[in-house]
């Protein structure tokens, strides 16, 4: 869920797939706008690290035989 | 959804189930247990049973938050509920367990007794503040991933100095409950569960973190792939255990590594630190009384302790009659193999815990997966 908005004591709206959401960053640290959260019930538990999402998608091709290049 | 819709994609599946069933050997069985209730909810809700190869096996653990809060306890909800007539307030799952004499707390409610599902303990915290009359109880239930919000809504009531606000806590440890799987006589024994490897759970793991596991690896011998919560995620974690297994490696490995980092989040751990200590020993729901495996409030927020504010007793209640949600819970039976489920045991009707939550094996059983999976739904 991405971040859209921050608003005053640790809160902020998140976009979970078009509707928007109240959410507490009591838990997490440095969070922008822009940045995706994990969510869990209604608190961000952990920032999502976009890099290492898009390592772990080439991982599931490689290993799927889709021949997509893999980080060595 | 971005990060979501890509963890779910119908070609990257199938092209992991080829690269699955290529890579287990024919000549030997694979038994894999998610820990974790999202994980049997996923692995239920996308058919993944139908996917594995014939002798690749998934066996439930007892991950399901719900599930494992044994009756004694909500017992104690209740009493809290109908008889000290507090204001009490939990996440809703909680809400249907049958305790004792078959009363939860949704029956409680039609008693009249002030009952609210919360979504967060957020809510909880408007409630106190929005009827300051009223004793508000928070009903804490769960693993790492809840306790960090309980924890976080106790240090606020604090900081607003409610005193109509308390928590009953129930909160749990994740690798308390894997050790006392892998200790269970029952799973020792030879020919029972043996375990070649363990799916680690997802959001848990964000707040701990890959290293609690590491013992795990090393002293039992036991591989353990953390995994997301998606699809993909469970797929290609199975996939990095058979490689495991093949390869006779134990070792702690992260699938989910977009969220779960060797030590989680250590401004989530540190609040948990400050206003939780272990208890000595918890009744478990299937396991049994386990030491150093659940949280209470400390001293310096007693305060908000509704165990000590209302003095809370606790005492032990057996499942009720038939129900095999302990042996479920611990891995040696499937919801399939226990008499009441799917008769007399329902989700609008629940005889036990596990038929409650979404994330409960029978009730994921029974809402996508009636019969045989395996045959329903071959994949070639
Ligand atoms: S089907 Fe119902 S009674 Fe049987 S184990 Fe599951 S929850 Fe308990």
């Amino acid at each position: 869920m991405q971040v859209v908005e921050l608003g005053p004591g640790e809160m902020a709206i998140v976009d979970a797939g078009g509707v928007r959401k109240e959410i507490s960053l009591a838990l997490v640290e440095d969070v922008a706008v822009g940045d995706y959260v994990i969510l869990h019930v209604g608190y961000a538990l952990q920032k999502l690290d976009e890099d290492e999402a898009r390592r772990t998608l080439e991982l599931f091709a490689q290993f799927g035989g889709l021949g997509a290049p893999a980080a060595p | 959804m971005k990060y979501v819709d890509e963890f779910r994609d119908g070609k990257l599946a199938r092209g992991l189930t080829r690269a699955l069933h290529a890579a287990v050997r024919p000549d030997r069985h694979y038994r894999f247990m998610e820990f974790c209730g999202g994980h049997t909810h996923a692995i239920a809700r996308y058919g993944i049973e139908g996917l594995l190869p014939e002798n690749l096996h998934l066996i439930h653990g007892p991950g399901c938050p719900v599930c494992v809060l044994p009756i004694g306890r909500i017992d104690s909800a209740l009493e809290l509920a109908l008889e000290r007539r507090v204001t009490l307030c939990t996440y809703a799952d909680v809400m249907r367990v049958p305790a004792s004499g078959r009363m939860s707390l949704l029956q409680a409610r039609a008693h009249g007794a002030d009952v609210r599902m919360v979504y967060s303990t957020l809510d909880a915290l408007r409630i106190a503040r929005a009827e300051a009359e009223r004793e508000v109880v928070f009903l804490a239930i769960g693993f790492e991933t809840t306790t960090p919000p309980t924890a976080a809504a106790i240090r606020q009531a604090a900081a607003l100095g409610l005193e109509n606000f308390s928590v009953f806590c129930n909160h749990v440890l994740t690798p308390a409950a894997i050790a006392s799987i892998l200790e269970s006589p029952e799973v020792r024994k030879l020919g029972t569960v043996p375990l070649d490897g363990f799916i680690g759970p997802a959001h848990v793991s964000t707040v701990i973190g890959s290293q609690p596991y590491e013992f795990f690896a090393e002293e039992y011998r036991k591989p353990v792939v953390i995994a997301g919560f998606e699809p993909l995620d469970v797929m290609q974690a199975i996939l990095m255990l058979v490689q495991q297994v093949n390869e006779g490696r134990s070792e702690v490995e992260n699938e989910f590594s977009r969220a779960v980092t060797v030590t989680g989040n250590e401004k989530a751990k540190a609040l948990v630190a400050e206003v939780f200590e272990l208890r000595r020993s918890f009744d478990w729901r299937g396991l049994g009384t386990l030491p150093y495996s659940a949280l209470r409030i400390k001293q310096a927020y007693r305060a908000f302790d509704a165990e000590t504010r209302f003095a809370l007793g606790y005492c032990p209640v057996p499942d009720a009659r038939g129900c095999e949600c302990g042996a479920i819970l611990r891995g040696v039976r499937r919801p399939t193999e226990c008499r009441l489920f799917g008769t007399v045991c329902t989700p609008e009707n629940p005889i036990g815990s596990c038929m409650v939550s979404a994330e409960g094996a029978c009730a994921a059983h029974y809402t996508y997966s009636r019969g045989d999976a395996r045959r329903e739904r071959r994949v070639s």
